[in-house]
């Protein structure tokens, strides 16, 4: 198993808001739009340097989606900020009618996605989003798993034209991706190459998985782990030469289980290359109070949840483990 | 001088087009498009600055947004009038492959259209953003906005009021067609508004009225009324009272008409009542 350094400790959603930063400076046409969370966003170094640039909407999210594609006509990317639970199913007609089907070049960025937002509950603790926002014709789906990552991917979706779905967190979580490390939206990342099994994860989940790699390759389990951080499009390609390897499968998310990364994998697999397919994710069930930690653990979302999909995974095909 | 004359010829082709449409495809929505033809005709040919060479931005004319897109038969029958393209693609009007879509949408390329609109409430807001888009690069070209009575009902219109009122949002020109009906009934039968001139006044916009909508001559001062009042910190708003269905006796007094569309029989004593001037696609 290949080792990961630790480079630090810090939030997805600061990613964010030093990658909106960068973009300002680089970009004269990136503007942002906050509902009434600048701080929550970490957007607040963007709104001083750039006050011109920077729309405080207040509360109010389906005027802010409206307002964001208006503001694509005359060649503005605008990058609407707040909570992911705000960012879909508060809005999801006006995304669907202003943004994706009028194909306008909005950038949609939401924070607290998940159960790691922990203790607010789940009222506010989304896991239907990516499953609403795939489904949604011509939007790219982006969910990174650490502070490098999501500053990479806010910085390259502005290059992207049409609109985009980038999803991240609250809590602090190791940083674990390398600084410079390119984004490249729609390709997937190889972060272990294994033998036994295959685990595509995506967001928070992606550090549970390298966690788990390290338990089965002590037990003489070689996990392949690979990060998908962009869910639409899909890396079919990545998926499928992993799994024709391996012959067998491990989806990992913090979402429902129902319209989630497993589900497209699944999709995928069952078109082309049918093979065993064992999800981590959330079983048809709403969140609750708790910490971040405490959450995953309950809801199934843990390391050693990967570790036991990974088994069950393997003990579906026929192959004989050492 | 304004020609009087030849703006209503167009208006009385535009509400041939409009009945003629709806009618080829049994369904569409006429009441509200005929009651808004002399709005469209005053923009289009007396009010902004267009070009019918169409450009998604729109930079450095003037744009509009139809945000009650189920009156696109008047809207579309204007932009192919106006030169945005072929008038004879009226005749695709709500069939298969079409870019005249039952409801107005950039996603089949139709020049003129600038966001999909059908799902009520969202034109607004898209209105304001496209104005503050202006703002930012430099460009002192207008934005205006189309909205129906009974849309103002969407919540989402009150959040956009709010917000172009506090942010000064002085380049954008919104008009709510006032004809009083909607699907179910009247206004007042289905959700009461009280006083609109109040709420939008309340709401920190300039309001005005245009008494009769359905007269070119008022429809034209009221717009030209309303540029005078931008650039003031103020978004401006015209109440424009009008009559569903004008221009075709049966289709008047009634909201009956609203969306639903008129039979062979009822489309020969429609288009008896409306001269053609300019010719039938």
């Amino acid at each position: 198993m290949k080792e990961f350094n630790i480079l630090g400790n810090q939030d997805t959603r600061s990613g964010f808001g030093d990658g909106l930063l960068q973009l300002g400076h680089a970009n004269e046409n990136v503007v942002a739009l906050c509902a009434d969370l600048t701080g929550s966003l970490k957007m607040n170094a963007f709104e001083n340097t750039f006050p011109d640039r920077f729309f405080q909407v207040g509360i109010a999210e389906a005027n802010m989606m409206g307002i964001a594609a208006g503001m694509t006509i005359g060649g503005k990317i605008p990058f609407t900020g707040t909570f992911a639970n705000f960012s879909t199913g508060r809005v999801y007609d006006q995304i669907r009618q202003s943004i994706a089907y009028s194909h306008k070049n909005v950038k949609i960025c939401a924070s607290h996605a998940g159960l790691t937002l922990g203790e607010d509950g789940a009222t506010h603790q989304i896991l239907e989003d990516i499953g609403m926002m795939k489904m949604l014709p011509g939007m790219t789906v982006i969910n990174p798993c650490d502070y490098n990552q999501t500053k990479a991917a806010t910085i390259a979706i502005a290059e992207h034209e049409g609109p985009v779905y980038l999803r991240f967190g609250r809590p602090k979580v190791p940083i674990f991706i390398e600084e410079n490390e390119p984004f490249v939206i729609g390709k997937a990342v190889m972060l272990n190459e294994g033998t036994d099994v295959s685990i595509f994860a995506t967001g928070h989940l992606v550090w549970k998985a390298i966690e788990a790699g390290r338990v089965l390759a002590e037990q003489g389990i070689s996990a392949e782990i690979i990060n998908i951080h962009t869910i639409k499009p899909l890396d079919e390609e990545a998926v499928l030469q992993s799994v024709n390897k391996t012959k067998c499968a491990v989806t990992a998310e913090e979402h429902q289980l129902a319209g989630g990364l497993g589900d497209s994998i699944a999709q995928l697999l069952s078109r082309t290359q049918p093979a065993p397919i064992e999800y981590v994710a959330v079983n048809d069930t709403f969140g609750e109070s708790g910490t971040p930690d405490q959450l995953m653990v309950k809801y199934g979302l843990d390391s050693s949840d990967i570790i036991n999909a990974a088994k069950r995974a393997i003990a579906r095909t026929s192959k004989q483990m050492a | 001088m304004i020609d009087y004359k030849q703006l209503n010829d167009l208006c009385s082709q535009t509400r041939r087009d409009i009945v003629r449409m709806v009618a080829e495809v049994n369904s569409g929505h006429p009441g509200g498009s005929l009651g808004c033809v002399e709005y469209f005709i005053a923009l289009y040919h007396e009010i902004m600055n267009h070009n019918s060479d169409f450009s998604m931005d729109g930079k450095g004319e003037d744009v509009f947004f139809l945000s009650n897109g189920h009156i696109s038969p008047v809207f579309y029958s204007t932009l192919a009038r106006a030169g945005y393209f072929p008038v004879n693609e009226l005749n695709t009007f709500r069939k298969i492959d079409s870019r005249l879509q039952g409801h107005p949408t950039t996603h089949e390329g139709l020049p003129g259209v600038r966001v999909a609109s059908g799902s009520l409430g969202q034109g607004l807001s898209v209105a304001i953003g496209a104005a503050q888009s202006k703002k930012l690069n430099g460009d002192s070209s207008f934005v205006y906005s189309l909205h129906g009575d009974g849309e103002l009902q969407e919540g989402q219109i009150w959040e956009a009021a709010m917000y172009a009122a506090g942010n000064g949002v002085d380049n954008l020109i919104s008009t709510v067609d006032y004809n009083g009906k909607q699907i179910d009934g009247s206004l007042d039968d289905v959700l009461p508004m009280g006083d609109l001139k109040k709420k939008w006044e309340a709401f920190g916009w300039e309001t005005l009225e245009i008494e009769d909508g359905n007269n070119m001559k008022q429809v034209i001062e009221g717009l030209q009324k309303a540029k005078t009042l931008t650039g003031n910190k103020k978004p401006v708003m015209i109440l424009m009272r009008t009559e569903m269905g004008n221009g075709v006796d049966y289709m008047m007094g009634t909201h009956k008409w609203h969306g639903s569309a008129p039979n062979q029989e009822q489309l020969n004593i429609a288009l008896n009542q409306l001269e053609e001037t300019l010719g039938d696609y």
